[in-house]
């Protein structure tokens, strides 16, 4: 691959306090790469989602997106973020706006479009995952499948450069999963690079260009998802891959 | 009963413009406490440190002495350090900046309820701080504390009572010049007390309308 990479981390350590999270983790992603980021509770899977958006800044360690560095003093932290979109587990939308609303907001205050161009924009973006009937509702009257597309058209709508999604099917009823996996697939078959911090090993296995197994803040094993499933190189990330996907296939 | 009617009749032109009176400083007083008590409200949740000191002694310094102190300290005390306030003037902002420290916390416990996630998704959407406040918290913690600020106005409604001690006509300065103009204390109060109990109950039911027209649908009052 000769692409420039769209983002890079470079040994990075976080802690909060005592707590060491990120323990000198590095990992270079290219354009249009989806990967699948695993590994038990507790590993720093998250926190790294936040490092490299910057709402957690690292402790130590650089981070580039495309040439800038990120991690670099003087940055200006909110437009870092709106070229990173990010998807929280428990949804996050704004409580007191619509649909339609949620997405508009950081049009009109971020992007500081005008309000007809950043509805036409919106109703495009819900139209992309499937909730323009929708567009009118509150949130406390979405489904979580339904919010959690919602929060994916909100990050759509500021066009970022790649998404991060954290856990994003975690809090769904099992028989929501799908019709917001569905729509990543989707991205990331339009070419949108995509880290997705995830335990759906169907998903991993069909979608991810790579699988990364992470450990106490740093890259234990990386791979294919093919290799990843099938031929581990360490024994944890055997173990760990076998005990998810019992999971998975006896919950199915 | 006729003689109560006739005292009815006699007082009610005073006790109308006394009304007219307390209503002006209740409400004076209530913008005064909004434009003092937002700020602070916000400033003791997301300001730097030793913003979030300061406004947490001015909040307990009028939460921690009687209104009564507070009246008589700016009315009579500021005056022998050279600032000489004019009765209503003094009234206004004794009674609005009492009333910015109990709406600073009221607007500190709603911020404080705003979920944590809200600040975080604005953020990661690349709002700034400010931006964030502005859109997305404030617009939900005002919701979440207009039951609490139901209550201030009704309070700041009786509260104003305390102005007759330095010769406010208001309802109650009213009250006492009649009472003791007609020897009738009694069927005086009886009526100023109905006087009081009208306009709270025609306050409460409008804030109730506000409240139900704000309400943010298939939420039935609790944050998600």
């Amino acid at each position: 691959m000769t692409t420039a990479p769209i983002l890079r981390i470079e040994d990075v350590y976080k802690s909060f306090g005592e707590t060491r999270v990120l323990n000198g983790f590095s990992l270079t992603i290219q354009p249009q790469e989806v990967v699948v980021l695993v590994g038990p509770s507790g590993s720093g899977k998250s926190t790294l989602l936040r490092c490299i958006n910057l709402l957690h800044p690292p402790t130590a360690g650089r981070i580039w997106l495309e040439e800038q560095e990120i991690t670099a003093p003087g940055v200006n932290q909110d437009k870092v973020r709106q070229r990173i979109g990010m998807v929280f587990q428990d949804f996050n939308l704004f409580t007191h706006l619509t649909a339609l609303g949620n997405v508009m907001i950081g049009l009109t205050k971020v992007r500081k479009m005008h309000k007809q161009e950043a509805h036409d924009l919106a109703m495009l973006e819900l139209e992309r995952v499937g909730l323009v009937e929708r567009a009118n509702h509150y949130p406390a009257q979405l489904s979580g499948g339904q919010k959690q597309r919602v929060a994916i058209a909100r990050a759509l709508g500021m066009d970022p450069h790649i998404m991060l999604f954290d856990e994003p099917t975690s809090a769904l009823d099992p028989e929501l999963t799908g019709e917001v996996l569905e729509v990543m697939q989707q991205l990331a078959r339009e070419g949108m690079t995509m880290i997705v911090v995830s335990h759906e090993m169907g998903f991993a296995r069909q979608v991810a260009s790579r699988v990364v197994f992470m450990e106490g803040g740093i890259v234990v094993e990386e791979g294919p998802p093919a290799q990843m499933f099938e031929q581990p190189v360490h024994e944890r990330t055997r173990a760990f891959l076998r005990k998810i996907t019992d999971l998975d296939e006896g919950g199915k | 009963m006729q003689q109560f009617l006739e005292l009815l009749g006699n007082a009610f032109p005073y006790l109308v413009a006394g009304t007219i009176e307390t209503l002006r400083i209740a409400t004076g007083a209530l913008l005064l406490g909004v434009a003092v008590g937002l700020p602070t409200g916000v400033g003791r949740v997301y300001g730097p440190p030793w913003l979030q000191r300061a406004l947490g002694a001015y909040v307990t310094l009028f939460q921690g002495t009687p209104l009564l102190i507070q009246l008589f300290f700016v009315y009579y005390g500021l005056p022998s350090l050279g600032v000489t306030f004019p009765q209503f003037t003094a009234a206004l902002l004794t009674l609005g900046l009492n009333s910015g420290a109990y709406q600073a916390e009221y607007l500190r416990g709603a911020l404080q309820s705003v979920s944590a996630g809200q600040m975080t998704a604005a953020r990661a959407i690349g709002m700034s701080q400010n931006q964030a406040i502005r859109s997305i918290i404030l617009p939900q913690a005002l919701r979440l504390v207009l039951p609490a600020w139901s209550n201030e106005v009704i309070a700041m409604l009786k509260n104003t009572a305390v102005v007759f001690v330095i010769a406010i006509p208001d309802l109650m300065g009213q009250a006492k010049i009649l009472a003791s103009k007609y020897f009738a204390p009694l069927p005086i109060y009886m009526i100023v007390a109905g006087f009081y109990i009208v306009l709270v109950g025609v306050t409460y039911l409008l804030l109730r309308r506000i409240e139900r027209r704000t309400q943010i649908p298939g939420l039935t009052g609790e944050g998600e």
